[in-house]
């Protein structure tokens, strides 16, 4: 296994491009902390973004997992060009060649996309756990490690997003056409759910298949944040609104995306498996 | 001598079109092969399926004893296809250390290999630097750093100019010096002349001949000869039993053998009939004549 992740790293770790854009990922993870500098001091008015609560635990959990999963779109770009970049090189041919079986190369690639879910996962769990020791009101320690469940979600999401990736680089095998591809079937999954809803069944229903594909299932395992804020909440129940979102990380909703995990490297396999290089 | 690969009844269709057809052959230790064949005869499809990059249709193929799997198989092979593929971005000594990494073995070859083939002096240099002959020593060197028990070269000097086809028939000669096994495939025929002691024919997917290149047809060669008197020396060769047909072009005569026959022994028989020859050479055809010849039959 360590081979395959020295394999791995050596041909990202020499690539220029790859490591910047490893490097800004990481970076960015850490850049969430600044978001604590956010102060605003306009006459009477004293906006602290810190002081809203945004760094309390255990909400810290759930407001960071969900921030930082925005900048996963970095890593995609590394992880499709890394897989299409095998075809357009011929190295998988070269590969495959020098002994590397059909099964250790989709591994390689799987086991990386783990560690970068991994090592993200770990990341946001520092940075949160030193801007929530430096903001929260709550520090009891009970406090300070609920709701870890929210991590378990955002390595999930990642591992499966990246699943997602690799799968569009092997069967597009042109980087810029995977991304492409990626974006469209974004905007696919969003028209199926309209058409579902507006012809088939009914918009309940649409929505219970919606959250079945692969994008969506991923985005709801961690639902936005914004709406449990204090603040929030307040200004909505002034406004005669009342939020009553159901924000728990699910374990159907795990169950869909390791599914989905699942049938992206079995079929990364089968398409390599299949196709005469 | 052990086998190093065996391959049984392959075929290999693409759509309607029959790429490698029922073909088998051996490959035993220590020879120098040939895989011979014009363009699109199946050559590089055969070895794609034995390198695990194209599947077969139908019939199987097992490296040595058949008791390893076949991507291990080919961690004791070395093996380059068509094109030198390398990641561009790398230099030669981080594209070879991926080699090792891969195949399972040290990294201390490769100070050696790129000596082997003369790149030392750039080893620090990044692949896409690199011109097409030197593209091709690298995979050369990367397919030596695990010392192999055979070498597969296919197409090893297209597209390179004259020095870098020479520089690439040194090398192999090389290493067929000590006593690697060799598979080459190319249509070209004197490559192969010049360094293969055995060889496998194929047009359009089917093999004609697998065997020594000396066994392959069944002839025993031809004379050359030159006379003043050009008359009389034809009228003796017609008669003489030991000769087939007899040519004339200029006033060089080719007369092929039906038996074997000694040059002095044809000289000594001249010259008690007062022939004297100015010029004398016996030949055996060469690759290319008997290819044609071999190709030319199958086709009547």
């Amino acid at each position: 296994m360590t081979r395959l992740l020295q394999i791995e790293f050596i041909k990202l770790w020499n690539n220029r491009i790859s490591k910047i854009l490893i490097v800004s990922y990481f970076l960015l993870l850490t850049s969430i902390a600044l978001v604590a500098a956010i102060k605003f001091d306009i006459g009477p008015i004293n906006f602290h973004l810190a002081d809203q609560g945004i760094f309390n635990f255990p909400y810290i959990w759930h407001f960071n997992t969900y921030v930082t999963a925005l900048f996963k779109l970095f890593l995609a770009i590394v992880i499709v060009s890394m897989m299409a970049n095998e075809y357009s090189n011929k190295t998988i041919k070269q590969n495959l060649i020098d002994g590397l079986s059909k099964k250790e190369f989709i591994l390689s690639k799987f086991l990386t996309v783990v560690s970068f879910s991994l090592i993200s996962t770990l990341f946001v769990f520092i940075v949160s756990l030193v801007l929530g020791l430096a903001y929260s009101d709550f520090n009891e320690i009970s406090i300070i490690f609920s709701d870890l469940e929210f991590l378990l979600a955002f390595f999930i999401k990642l591992v499966g997003f990246f699943s997602f990736c690799l799968f569009l680089g092997i069967l597009v095998k042109r980087s810029a056409f995977a991304l492409g591809f990626l974006i469209l079937w974004m905007i696919i999954e969003q028209m199926l759910f309209g058409l579902l809803g507006w012809k088939f069944v009914s918009w309940d229903t649409a929505k219970m298949i919606k959250s079945l594909f692969p994008l969506q299932s991923m985005s709801n395992l961690i639902e936005e944040p914004f709406s449990r804020l204090n603040a929030v909440q307040s200004v909505a129940a002034q406004m005669g609104e009342k939020f009553n979102f159901d924000y728990q990380v699910h374990w159907y909703e795990i169950a869909v995306v390791l599914t989905w995990i699942g049938l992206f490297i079995y079929l990364s396999y089968a398409i390599l498996k299949k196709r005469d290089l | 001598m052990s086998t190093i690969l065996t391959v049984n009844n392959l075929t290999k269709k693409f759509g309607y079109l029959t790429a490698v057809k029922n073909l088998s052959f051996t490959i035993e230790k220590g020879n120098v092969y040939g895989i011979l064949g014009p363009n699109g005869s199946g050559k590089s499809t055969t070895l794609g399926i034995v390198l695990n990059v194209v599947n077969r249709t139908m019939g199987d193929f097992f490296w040595f004893d058949g008791h390893t799997s076949t991507h291990n198989a080919l961690k004791k092979v070395g093996a380059i296809i068509e094109r030198p593929n390398f990641y561009p971005y790398m230099t030669a000594v981080q594209n070879l250390k991926l080699v090792c990494k891969i195949k399972e073995v040290e990294e201390d070859k490769i100070e050696e290999k790129l000596e082997l083939v003369g790149l030392l002096d750039r080893k620090n240099s990044k692949f896409q630097t690199y011109s097409l002959g030197m593209k091709q020593r690298l995979a050369i060197a990367s397919a030596l750093l695990n010392d192999p028990e055979i070498l597969i070269l296919d197409e090893p000097t297209n597209g390179l100019d004259p020095q870098g086809i020479h520089q690439i028939r040194q090398i192999i000669k090389k290493i067929a010096a000590d006593g690697t096994t060799i598979l080459l495939a190319s249509h070209l025929l004197d490559e192969v002349e010049k360094v293969c002691s055995h060889v496998v024919i194929l047009r359009k997917g089917e093999k004609l001949y697998s065997g020594r290149v000396d066994g392959m047809l069944a002839s025993h060669g031809f004379f050359e000869l030159k006379s003043e008197n050009t008359l009389g020396l034809r009228v003796y060769l017609e008669k003489h039993a030991s000769f087939g047909s007899i040519k004339v072009e200029n006033d060089l005569i080719t007369a092929i053998l039906k038996e074997d026959m000694d040059a002095s022994e044809l000289n000594q028989a001249l010259i008690a009939e007062d022939i004297i020859l100015s010029h004398l050479v016996k030949r055996k055809e060469s690759l290319e004549e008997q290819f044609l010849t071999l190709t030319k039959n199958q086709v009547n």
